[in-house]
């Protein structure tokens, strides 16, 4: 067991390197038509000076505010609801299933409405992020605290466990394994959403400067901001899933 | 005094065309201190009585009476129930489960550790205080679990076949040593069991009930003094009374056998 992670990262890593030398060769020897993937060389060379000198850090700071907001509405929302539709029998019958439809909706037809309300600067990115990010959260909040087990919330009233104290010390601790997957995946859709939103119709942003660049023929550093935000993506997965990990941790 | 009274308990699930009768006019006096045994078959109603008595679940009919005052909810100062799934908190140890349970019942907080500390060591599980579910066996979650109900210091223990989830020799092992601490601790106890010999080993009268609608067909006493000796256990005394049990078991066992292959009832 010990051995596995080491194999399974170094496959990973192998992986991506085997892309990057594809990537490489084909470039090099003008397989490919340049104009519609760059050389390796030349989109290294444009990270570096993106990195260099800094100048993503305004769009980068745009689209992460724009992220923070909508997580922060859609899981305060999320949990709220969650809660309140939780609380009976009656309620989870009505909204749960009403809650799974919309979520099967492509809510992503709502972003077009979402720039006649509020512009095309940051406030139709949020709404559009905290509409795709409260569905998971929602239905994981009703689905957690829905199911807590029934001994234990027996066992807890049979000793006289205020409402109070039933919710922090009984239904949030049982719940949180559910919930915070909820918040998990409401995250990284919400995420998905700025991104894909801002290189639908923004004036700022990583996504807008995306396609900022290919609009501009200029592939190398489209490319180069590509894999920048491909870095981004994957540090904030990494640092949300190893949060759900320690919080499971200290509760199982 | 008695300890507790039950008066005609009825309970049916089910619309009102439709009723389904769980339980028919269940009445029983239980002094303090007494430990009464409820047997039956399964869905006769005796864990629903059970949890009528504990305030759990409300009847339909009746009403159940602690020291005289009418059961509305659950009584934590007056009444414990021990459930037979293990109901221990998986993010708490066993000494913070019992802590958890002093301060749902609104316990001073002061004596909390002393208190579940105590508990812990009258089921001998002491050692494992710090210790979480997942760590502790079968039965030493049982006996965690008994030592929270105890923590709670109520008159009366409710215990819904505790030890249906453990093995032979580990329900004969925690069903003596609970005679000899109940004894100690003079507590009035139900006791729900499928277990015709945990019932006569352990209760001072053992409440047969009927098949579907359930009813309490007999009161059987066993009379014999607690803590009652390993040997009793094997004694002749234990013997017919237990085989008087399965005789009136029998024809119950047997109506809801036929009744859930949809046979017809007699013979």
């Amino acid at each position: 067991m010990n051995g596995m992670p080491l194999v399974s990262g170094s496959v990973k890593l192998g992986f991506v390197l085997l892309l990057g030398i594809a990537w490489y060769v084909s470039s090099a020897h003008q397989l490919v038509n340049p104009l519609l993937v760059p050389s390796f060389t030349a989109t290294m060379q444009d990270l570096w000076t993106l990195l260099r000198d800094g100048v993503f850090w305004p769009d980068l700071r745009i689209t992460l505010y724009e992220l923070v907001v909508a997580f922060a509405i859609a899981s305060i929302l999320g949990l709220a609801v969650g809660y309140a539709v939780s609380r009976t029998r009656y309620t989870i019958k009505v909204f749960d299933p009403l809650f799974s439809s919309l979520y099967s909706v492509p809510t992503i037809l709502l972003f077009p409405l979402f720039v006649l309300f509020f512009g095309l600067g940051s406030g139709s990115k949020i709404a559009m992020g905290a509409t795709i990010a409260f569905f998971p959260v929602v239905l994981t909040t009703i689905a957690g605290l829905g199911n807590a087990e029934v001994g234990l919330v027996k066992a807890a009233r049979s000793m006289g466990a205020s409402d109070w104290q039933m919710f922090w010390q009984i239904m949030l601790p049982a719940s949180l394994p559910v919930v915070l997957g909820g918040l998990r995946i409401g995250m990284v859709s919400a995420l998905l959403a700025i991104l894909g939103t801002e290189t639908i119709a923004a004036i700022g942003g990583l996504g807008h400067q995306i396609v900022n660049y290919s609009d501009a023929m200029d592939t190398p550093m489209m490319f180069a901001y590509t894999l920048l935000v491909l870095a981004i993506a994957t540090a904030l997965n990494s640092l949300v899933t190893a949060l759900e990990g320690f919080a499971r941790q200290r509760i199982a | 005094m008695a300890g507790i009274e039950v008066r005609s308990v009825s309970q049916s699930f089910g619309t009102a065309e439709n009723p389904i009768v769980a339980l028919r006019e269940a009445s029983l006096s239980i002094s303090k201190g007494e430990l009464l045994c409820l047997i039956g078959p399964s869905g006769c109603g005796k864990s629903t009585l059970l949890n009528i008595m504990a305030g759990l679940a409300r009847a339909s009919a009746g009403e159940v009476l602690i020291d005289g005052m009418p059961v509305r909810g659950p009584v934590p100062k007056k009444m414990a129930f021990v459930f037979q799934e293990n109901t221990l908190v998986p993010w708490r140890t066993a000494l913070d489960n019992i802590r958890l349970g002093l301060a749902f019942q609104g316990a001073p907080k002061a004596g909390r550790e002393e208190r579940a500390r105590a508990a812990l060591d009258l089921v001998g599980m002491s050692e494992f205080a710090n210790h979480y579910p997942r760590q502790l066996s079968g039965g030493m979650k049982q006996r965690v679990q008994l030592a929270r109900a105890l923590a709670l210091d109520t008159d009366i223990i409710l215990m819904d076949e505790p030890f249906a989830a453990l093995d032979e020799q580990t329900r004969m092992v925690l069903g003596e040593e609970l005679s000899v601490l109940l004894a100690r601790e003079g507590k009035t106890i139900v006791f729900v069991t499928h277990s015709l010999t945990e019932a006569v080993f352990l209760a001072d009268r053992v409440a047969v009930f009927s098949a579907r609608p359930g009813c309490i067909k007999a009161v059987i006493p066993v009379e014999e003094s607690h803590p009652r000796p390993r040997s009793f256990m094997t004694s002749e005394k234990l013997t017919s009374l237990r085989n008087q049990l399965y005789e009136m078991l029998h024809d119950e066992v047997l109506a809801t056998v036929r009744a859930s292959l949809g046979m017809p009832a007699g013979h």
